[in-house]
Order: structure tokens, then C-alpha cells, then sequence
């Protein structure tokens, strides 16, 4: 079907793959992107927040006709139990900025914007085609794919496999081991369409201001996980998710989950009479630093969630696919201005350059996280919220019991739950993990 | 909760998604078996579109047209070889509207 060699083969048109083929096209590269979905992004779910500063090192003014929902100047987190929750919440008029921080974006609508303007840049991209296979030399470079279309392999100096979480090829052709069940979450997530006047009302917003809110707690029935509401134009994303082995292990439902998440006294009135348009479900990577695999290889790198490359500690994942795509893109740039061949040794640069970045140093600043929250699930996710609840509430109700007394029980819930020693050593290990 | 109830709750929610089901085709495959692990049984309960289920025998069957491709039933299960998980062809499968 297509004759020619390509400098470079992107594999998928999701975040990372759409900056990784926007920096290369641009600096003049002959660029193929390869997309299994009908249209790029109709394979992709997330939440959605998008990160500005990402993006606007790719695409300056990206602001100009990008598909954007609202601006942030809201957060909330708040630890659920089944009839309450305790909550932190953040509101700033100064991110009510020329130039915002924080969006939510609708992944279908973004990335189909977001893949115009790579074929701008000249880029050949190829929807509904499936990468099947990496052709490789005799030597073992990887030199081209296969796909499920017609025709034969289509070569290229390297491969940028940008495909995501699930990463097939990758996984198949030896470069990496498939995520385990403990490092991804299943999330699953409903679209609530509902008017934006309704939407500006109940949560307290003007003109395209947006709230999120990020929970936890009892919600997750004990397994590690998170539960989230965004903001859209005229919807609300939300959705839960949990650790993979915490399904297996109490085989919850994750459809029971999010309708007993909607159906939460906190929640229900914020989505009451909404419109229900989408139902999704996406894995998460979660495994962190240590579940970083191989980045590079003779005539392969690999971007994104492909590369386990996601903070779920602070819910961030677009931002590293589209800044690891982008300086895959770089790196590749630089190794063909000095005309050297894609091999291993010369693509390292793309992990020495991507270590010097905030990707790397993230992820590596919460290393012992996964393990800390996926062993204590129960404590973090069951007891601590129902003792924080029960604290909030004894704090507040007035029922003539002297303050002092209410104190004592407090503290003496606390202790009877995890004992004086379980709780001084969750409160180190969790500081050392996020120091 | 009765197993009627959550199949009628997955049907209404995958009711509002869009598919191209690619007919003849199915993309995941479970093994022959006797007695499924407990992996496999967990799909039963776990897949987000509930494309797994016990049959009279006590063996677990698929039908793939509501899966919404995310993976966690191939993360679970086919390193052990009890299901064949592939993308379906290109431009099949779930087409997601807003993601
Ligand atoms: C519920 C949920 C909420 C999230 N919330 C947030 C958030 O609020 N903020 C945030 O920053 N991140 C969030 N994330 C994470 C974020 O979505 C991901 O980190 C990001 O999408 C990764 O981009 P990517 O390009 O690496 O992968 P993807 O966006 O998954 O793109 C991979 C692409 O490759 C294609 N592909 C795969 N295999 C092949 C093949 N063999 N042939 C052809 N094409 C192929 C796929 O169709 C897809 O288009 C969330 C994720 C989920 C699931
Ligand atoms: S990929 Fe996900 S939705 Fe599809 S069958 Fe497997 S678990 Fe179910």
C-alpha cells in the first residue's frame, strides 16, 4: 500500500504519539502515524484534566482553536465514607489567568484536533489501521511494522511506539513485559450531559471557570483507588478506578462501584437529572517508577502510557505522554542532524534527555508509593475514612458531651482501629514514601 | 444483588456506546477448559462490559461485542494461555464519542 521509507513510524494517535509526530513532522521529517480507532481518539478515555505548559511547549498557541472545556480554579479532595465525606478544597481567582494552567478536555474532540494539526505539519497519519507485528533486520533492529491492511511491511529508520497502556507490540516482540495486575487500575467512566447554566449554579462557576473534585475512600470498598467528577462545558466526567489485582482479589463490580459513587448523598445532587451519553472503561498505569520498562532500543522508542509513564499520585498522564513524545521527537531529530543511525546506543539520548525532565524526577520522587498503597489498601482506603468521618462529625455535632471527652474518644477510635504503633508507622512509611 | 440485575444495569450503560462489531470475527478467545482459574472466574464479575459469564457447566464463555478494549481481562489471563486477546481489525470495535 505505501512504497516509500519513512524517517519515522508513529505508532498511535493519542497524546504521545500526536506530539511525538508533531515535533518530528514539523522539523521536517517524513513521518507515517499508524491509528486502530476510526478517528484518533476514539480508542482513548480520560478523565479529563490537560495540562497547558505541556502542550504550549508543542504548540504555542494552541489556546487559539483548541477543543478546551473549562479553565480549573477549583479543586476539591475529599475522603468519602457511604454517607459523608471530609473535604480540602482550593478555589483561586488567580487561575483565572490570560493564559490558564489546567483544562478539561474531552479525549475524542482533543485528539481529533490535536491530530489536524500533525497533518499540518505534513505527516501522513492512517486511521483504522492496526499495527500487527515489528519487522526486524537479521540482526534484530526493528525496521518497519506490519499492519492489518492490505500490502506489505512499511519501513522506517525508527519506530515510535506511542500505543498506549496495553502496548501489544511491544509486549510481543519481547521489548517489554506486560504491566501486572498491580500496577494498572481499571477506571471506568460515564459522560453526564447537563445544561451549562445548571453546571455554573451547582458548582459555583462563571463564564468557562471549572471545579474537579478527586476522592477517596470507602467508595472503593477497600481497594486502592480513586474516584473523580470534572467539570466539562455542558457535562460532567466521572468515573472510578482500582488496582487490577484489588478486582481480582474482591471481584467488585466496577459498574456496582460507579453507580454506588453517582448514587452518594455528596455526589447525587451534582449530577441530578443528567443525561447519561457514554459508558468507558480505559486501564491506568500505576505502577510508577519501578514499572518503568526498557525506553529504547535498536531502531524503537517507546512514549507514554506505552512506557508506564504516569503519576497517579497526582492524576497526571497526558502531560507525560505528550512531553515524552515530544522529546522522543527531539531526541530522533537530533540523532538524524548528525546523521547517525537509530540504534540503541545513539537513542539513549532519548533516556538521558527524558531523566533531566520532570517525567522521570516525578515518578522517581513517589517510587515507593505503589507498593506502600497497594499493601495498606484497607487502612488507606477503608479505616482511615470512616475514622476521619468519625472524628469530623464528633467535632461537630453539639450534644453536651464536654469537648475533652469527645477528644479522648476520638484519639481512642483511632488507636483501637490500627494501635498506637500501626498508626506512627503509616504515618512514616507514607512520609518517607513522599518525601 | 441478583446476577439479572447488574446484566440488565451493563446492558443499559453499554446501550449508549457506539460499536462496530466486526461479525464472525471475535477478537478474544477463552480456551477449552474444565475449571476455571480463579482469574478467570474473576471476569465474570470484573469486566467493566461483562463479556464474561459462567455457563450451566461451570465454564467461563465470552462475547466480545459490548468490550470496550481495555485490557484488564488480557492482563489478568493470558499470560497463563486461558484466553487469545487481540485489537480487533482496524476501525472495529468500540468507537468512543467523548472518551
Ligand atoms: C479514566 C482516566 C482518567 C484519566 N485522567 C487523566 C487526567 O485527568 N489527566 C491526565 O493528564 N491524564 C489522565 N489519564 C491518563 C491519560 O489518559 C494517559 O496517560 C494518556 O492518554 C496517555 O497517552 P498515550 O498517547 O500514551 O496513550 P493513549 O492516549 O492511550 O493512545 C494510544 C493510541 O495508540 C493506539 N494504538 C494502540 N495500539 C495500536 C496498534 N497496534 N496499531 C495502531 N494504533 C494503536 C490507540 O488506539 C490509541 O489511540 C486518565 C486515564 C484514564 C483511563
Ligand atoms: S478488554 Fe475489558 S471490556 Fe473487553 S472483555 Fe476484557 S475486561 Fe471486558
Amino acid at each position: 500500500m505505501i512504497e516509500e521509507e519513512f524517517d519515522a513510524i508513529v505508532v498511535g494517535a493519542g497524546m504521545s504519539g500526536n506530539a511525538a509526530a508533531y515535533t518530528m513532522a514539523s522539523q521536517g521529517l517524513t513521518v507515517l502515524q499508524l491509528e486502530r480507532g476510526e478517528y484518533p481518539g476514539s480508542k482513548n478515555v480520560q478523565g479529563a484534566i490537560m495540562y497547558a505548559d505541556m502542550l504550549e511547549q508543542i504548540i504555542p498557541d494552541f489556546r487559539d482553536d483548541a477543543p478546551l472545556e473549562r479553565h480549573l480554579v477549583e479543586q476539591r479532595f475529599w475522603v468519602m465514607d457511604d454517607t459523608s465525606h471530609t473535604g480540602m478544597q482550593y478555589r483561586s481567582d488567580d487561575f483565572n489567568e490570560a493564559k490558564p494552567n489546567r483544562y478539561t478536555i474531552i479525549r475524542a474532540q482533543f485528539d481529533k484536533w490535536f491530530s489536524r494539526k500533525v497533518r499540518q505539519t505534513g505527516a501522513t497519519v492512517l486511521c483504522e489501521t492496526t499495527v500487527t507485528e515489528l519487522v526486524r533486520s537479521a540482526s534484530g533492529k526493528v525496521i518497519g511494522v506490519r499492519t492489518d491492511r492490505a500490502g506489505g511491511p512499511i519501513y522506517a529508520d525508527v519506530v515510535v511506539l506511542a500505543e498506549g497502556v496495553n502496548g501489544l507490540l511491544g509486549t510481543r516482540a519481547g521489548l517489554r513485559k506486560m504491566p501486572k495486575p498491580e500496577s494498572v487500575a481499571l477506571a471506568v467512566k460515564e459522560m453526564h450531559f447537563l445544561p451549562d447554566e445548571v453546571i455554573e449554579q451547582r458548582f459555583g462557576l462563571q463564564g468557562d471557570e471549572g471545579c474537579v473534585i478527586e476522592a477517596a475512600g470507602t467508595i472503593s470498598r477497600s481497594m486502592a483507588g480513586l474516584a473523580f467528577l470534572y467539570t466539562n462545558k455542558e457535562s460532567i466526567s466521572l468515573g472510578i478506578g482500582c488496582l487490577v489485582s484489588d478486582f481480582a482479589q474482591t471481584m467488585e463490580s466496577p459498574y456496582v462501584l460507579l453507580d454506588a459513587f453517582k448514587n452518594h448523598p455528596s455526589i447525587r445532587p451534582l449530577i441530578a437529572g443528567s443525561e447519561v451519553k457514554e459508558y468507558s472503561a480505559h486501564l491506568i498505569p500505576e505502577g510508577g517508577y519501578k514499572a518503568i520498562p526498557q525506553l529504547f532500543g535498536d531502531g524503537w522508542v517507546a512514549v507514554g502510557d506505552a512506557a508506564q509513564l504516569n503519576n497517579a499520585i497526582h492524576r497526571e498522564g497526558s502531560n507525560l505522554a505528550m512531553t515524552s513524545g515530544r522529546i522522543a521527537g527531539e531526541a530522533i531529530i537530533e540523532i538524524k542532524g548528525r546523521n547517525q543511525p537509530m540504534i540503541r546506543r545513539n537513542l539513549a539520548l532519548y533516556k538521558t534527555m527524558l531523566d533531566k525532565s520532570f517525567v522521570v524526577k516525578d515518578l522517581m520522587k513517589y517510587k515507593d508509593m505503589p507498593a506502600l498503597i497497594h499493601t495498606n489498601s484497607r487502612n488507606f482506603f477503608m479505616t482511615y475514612p470512616q475514622l476521619m468521618s468519625q472524628a469530623a462529625q464528633n467535632f461537630m455535632r453539639v450534644d453536651g458531651t464536654p469537648k475533652i471527652e469527645k477528644e479522648k474518644a476520638t484519639t481512642a477510635a483511632f488507636i483501637k482501629a490500627r494501635s498506637r504503633w500501626g498508626l506512627i508507622s503509616d504515618v512514616v512509611r507514607l512520609a518517607l514514601a513522599w518525601r | 444483588m441478583t446476577i439479572a440485575v447488574t446484566k440488565l444495569r451493563v446492558e443499559e450503560k453499554l446501550y449508549q456506546n457506539r460499536y462496530l462489531v466486526d461479525p464472525g470475527r471475535p477478537h478474544i478467545k477463552v480456551r477449552p477448559h474444565e475449571r476455571p482459574s480463579a482469574n478467570l472466574l474473576a471476569l465474570t464479575h470484573i469486566c467493566p462490559a461483562k463479556c464474561y459469564e459462567l455457563n450451566d457447566k461451570g465454564q467461563v464463555e465470552t462475547t466480545s461485542d459490548g468490550c470496550m478494549e481495555c485490557g484488564t481481562c488480557r492482563v489478568l489471563c493470558e499470560a497463563s494461555g486461558e484466553i487469545v486477546w487481540n485489537y480487533p481489525r482496524g476501525g472495529f470495535g468500540v468507537l468512543f464519542k467523548f472518551g
